[in-house]
């Protein structure tokens, strides 16, 4: 008997291996072309990461600021991302968001209202006007809902809890994925025409993080795997506010709504520090100034008492707070004992996004790998050195859109792919060994290591000296994680399900170190105190990591040459 | 360092049975901290469900001293520390193991629900007023909490007659959505079984989201099946009018 034919088999034109907003999205563009569509998520239907974004989605709707128009958009994207974005990526966003939000809003999608009807917009740190369509600070929960039930009833197969290990290949093209089911652990193998990749974030390989156990760079993991390009994984965003205290809070997000609505930042002298470091923007800094000078605070002595910065919007009335903030005030009153009507919150950097992933064609999202495509965090270029805050849920409906419509147009051109027995039995044997062990360290050790060490040695601030013993601590992590034992049965077993995260975050904590040893310079998120200056050299430069024989291997892309209307518009001083 | 005892459900769709675990405690620590202590050091394989840490995703729904609760919202430091601190998997769904049940049930029910369907010719503008009424239902993070509790479903296991509180919010957000033209009321009759609800207010106390279930969702929902099917002068109305 063939291993495939041992496990259930699911066959699709477009699978979509992610159900957050990038894949929700993608699976309803791709089924309203008419192609059968399956999705796979880690987590129940509904849970993905996107359920947890706060502050809003940015579009240029100008629903209160009437000067703003898509050009004022792509010139704050790229002037946030340092210039490196991917700039026909950062011009179809600007152009195409506020369509997609109508659309949200045609699909049941309740966002807050302006005066006469229209949809509220809030400002938000980089963006020139006021941008961001939200609901309260529960924006991204509207948005899962609204494309979750869209997509329901529009007829999608949803596997959940259900997490790929391996992508398929059928020669060149990619032909299928494996992966298991959390719930009894059997093995399960999808065929597929077209695969779109919308695996989110990796935040769980730092120890303080905003992001979810699903965080863990899977998809990253195994389009690499796969033979796909990744880039710019030098460019993880650190959010400047994450809680603080108590310890079981530690890194959870604190939205920057707080600071949009018109939170403030100070030191224990009660300094408004940010005159020092942005004085024209202030708190609305972008992500990575406020962040490192959050962090340069505390480092100098003059951090709250759990090393942070205290963040105030107590000075507005206690009911527009609760209003416009109702999270944020019970997070911070059940968790943290505070009051944020009354009092400061205490407030410090933590791990929030990946600017790098999957190296994608702007107009479809493809990859490298034929039939492979990304979108959403999973996917990279938009953002360039640093997102602006607003940009991801904007990002997932543009985005996933796209790569929705192309996996589906794709899939319509191709004959259906083979699977290849002998690729599927040597993963089954892979994801089972660390149960055959009678003596290893548990998944748990290795992964708390592995963040203690990405926190320290590959943070906010890098030097030479600090990333090289990374790569050197990888490598025992790797030899360590070979050599990991799980107990118990394949039943609803997260020790067994941490062993093949670990497996992902272990390679992609690798590609972020390695970029972030070859960019020797500063540029938005990614800081080297040894090189504290931006250069114009690398801001012509990207770094593209490919899996070459079995070695990661990192060579530099010259970025295309950007149009001159393009050129024009970033020129213009607004 | 102050220890504590969890007596935690160790088991599968066979039966088990509750295992007692001692946890160091820590400032500000909620029972899903406690729990992830247990699986570091004591236990790899505890099944528990879990996203946010920051009750937004509903993923972490358990009967923790017996109340169905969110156990990334639970602070230790507000239960009593002389007994063990019990923590089950709700009662309403089948275990698939430890803290994790079953609930796909819920899923299914979610598909009978008719989608918006805006009115034709509507203008996209709403008032904030209008808004924020659905506004609350919407918030619904699908803990299933309010499905645990209610007796109806925990009790009587009336799962083919019943639809639950949680997808009486979710109508009620579609039903009074201002633009929405679609009727659910014959589903929310005759499918969803509002009729079995005797609105003891279980759900809303239990609801993380602190949405008014009851009085909010149920009883206008409830109205509006009354007067479609049991209200003589609107029926004539519309057989006369031919109105929905
Ligand atoms: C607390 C918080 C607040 C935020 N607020 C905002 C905001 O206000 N505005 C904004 O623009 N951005 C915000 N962000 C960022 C934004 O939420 C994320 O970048 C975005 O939601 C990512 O969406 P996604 O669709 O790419 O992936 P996700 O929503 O992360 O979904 C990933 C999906 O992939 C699945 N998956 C992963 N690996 C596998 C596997 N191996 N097999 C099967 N399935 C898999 C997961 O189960 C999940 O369904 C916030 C982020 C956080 C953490
Ligand atoms: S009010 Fe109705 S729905 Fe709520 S718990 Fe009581 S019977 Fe169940
Ligand atoms: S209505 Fe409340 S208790 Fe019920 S599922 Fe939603 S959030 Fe949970
Ligand atoms: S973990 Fe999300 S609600 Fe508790």
């Amino acid at each position: 008997m063939t291993a495939s034919s041992q496990h259930e088999t699911h066959e699709h034109d477009v699978l979509i291996i992610g159900a957050g907003g990038a894949g929700l999205r993608a699976a309803i563009e791709a089924l309203a072309q008419g192609a059968r569509v399956g999705v796979v998520c880690k987590s129940l239907l509904g849970k993905a990461h996107t359920v947890m974004a706060e502050g809003g989605l940015a579009a240029a709707m100008a629903n209160l600021d009437k000067e703003d128009d898509w050009r004022t958009h792509f010139r704050d994207t790229m002037r946030g991302g340092k210039l490196v974005n991917n700039w026909r990526m950062a011009q179809l966003h600007a152009q195409e968001a506020p369509d997609r939000v109508r659309e949200l809003e045609q699909w049941g999608a309740l966002f807050d209202r302006t005066e006469n009807g229209e949809i509220l917009q809030r400002a938000f740190g980089g963006h020139t006007f006021r941008r961001l369509c939200h609901v309260g600070d529960r924006t991204g929960l509207e948005m899962i809902r609204t494309l979750q039930d869209r997509g329901v009833h529009m007829g999608f197969d949803v596997y959940m809890e259900c997490t790929i290990t391996k992508l398929l290949k059928d020669g060149d093209r990619v032909a299928g994925a494996f992966g298991y089911w959390r719930e009894t652990g059997k093995f399960v193998t999808f065929k597929a025409k077209s695969i779109v990749i919308a695996t989110g974030g990796i935040g769980k390989s730092w120890k303080i993080t905003s992001n979810s156990w699903e965080c863990t760079g899977d998809g990253m993991a195994l389009a690499y795997e796969a033979g796909a390009e990744l880039l710019d994984m030098e460019f993880v965003q650190f959010h400047p506010t994450g809680m603080v205290w108590p310890p079981g809070v530690q890194g959870l997000l604190v939205t920057e709504a707080v600071r949009g609505e018109g939170g403030l930042l100070r030191n224990k002298n009660g300094e408004r520090f940010m005159e020092k470091y942005d004085p024209k923007k202030m708190e609305l800094s972008t992500r990575d100034v406020v962040a490192r000078s959050i962090y340069t605070e505390v480092k100098e002595g003059r951090g709250s008492p759990h090393g942070g910065a205290f963040l105030d919007i107590s000075h507005k009335p206690a009911e527009y707070v609760k209003r416009k903030l109702p999270s944020m005030y019970h997070q911070f009153k059940e968790l943290a004992d505070v009051d944020i009507t009354k009092g400061p919150m205490e407030v410090g950097p933590t791990c929030h996004y990946v600017m790098g992933g999957i190296r994608v064609d702007a107009e479809t999202g493809r990859s490298s790998v034929p039939g492979l495509f990304a979108a959403g965090e999973a996917a990279a270029g938009l953002h360039g050195a640093n997102r602006l805050g607003g940009n991801s849920l904007s990002d997932l409906i543009v985005f996933g859109r796209r790569a929705g419509l192309a996996a589906a147009e794709h899939a319509k051109k191709t004959a259906a792919p083979t699977l290849d027995n002998s690729q599927i039995e040597a993963t089954e044997r892979e994801v089972l060994a660390p149960f055959a062990r009678t003596s290893g360290e548990s998944p748990y050790q290795i992964h708390h290591d592995l963040q203690e060490m990405m926190q320290n040695l590959v943070g906010i601030f890098r030097t030479d000296e600090d990333l090289r013993k990374a790569l050197a601590a990888l490598e025992k992590l790797k030899a360590r994680a070979s050599k990991m034992r799980v107990e118990g049965s394949r039943v609803f077993n997260p020790g067994w399900h941490l062993s093949r995260d670990l497996a992902c975050m272990l390679t992609i904590s690798e590609a972020c170190t390695h970029a972030a040893l070859a960019r020797k310079e500063s540029r938005g998120a990614h800081s080297r105190l040894d090189f504290p200056k931006s250069e114009d050299v690398w801001g012509a430069k990207n770094h593209v990591i490919v899996n070459k024989g079995g070695a990661m291997t990192l060579f530099e892309a010259q970025r295309p040459e950007m149009p001159a209307e393009l050129k024009q518009i970033l020129a213009e001083d607004k | 360092m102050a220890e504590v005892t969890l007596r935690v459900f160790r088991g599968d769709r066979d039966g088990g049975k509750a295992v007692d675990y001692q946890v160091p405690l820590t400032e500000g620590m909620v029972v899903l901290d406690a729990i992830h202590s247990i699986q570091a050091h004591q236990a790899p394989d505890l099944a528990v469900r879990w996203n946010c840490k920051a009750a937004k995703c509903g993923s972490c729904s358990a009967e923790v001293n017996g109340r169905p609760s969110l156990m990334c919202k639970t602070r230790m430091d507000a239960l009593p520390h002389d007994q063990p601190i019990t923590v089950y998997p709700m009662k309403s769904f089948p275990v698939i193991k430890d803290l994790a049940t079953d609930v796909s049930w819920n899923y299914r029910v979610n598909k009978k629900i008719p989608p918006f369907q805006p009115r034709p010719g509507v203008e996209w503008k709403m008032d904030q007023r209008d808004v924020d009424r659905v506004q609350e239902f919407r918030k619904c993070i699908e803990c299933f909490l309010c499905q645990d509790v209610c007796h109806v479903l925990r009790d009587h296991d009336k799962k083919q007659q019943f639809g639950g509180p949680r997808f009486f919010v979710r109508s009620a957000g579609l039903e009074m959505h201002p633009l929405d033209g679609a009727s659910r009321t014959r589903m929310l009759k005759e499918e969803l079984g509002i009729g079995f609800c005797n609105i003891t207010k279980c759900c809303t106390e239990v609801c993380p989201e602190e949405i008014h279930i009851t009085d909010n969702a149920i009883i206008p929902l409830k109205e509006r099946v009354v007067d479609e099917f049991y209200d003589p002068v609107a029926m004539i109305v519309r057989k006369i009018f031919g109105a929905k």
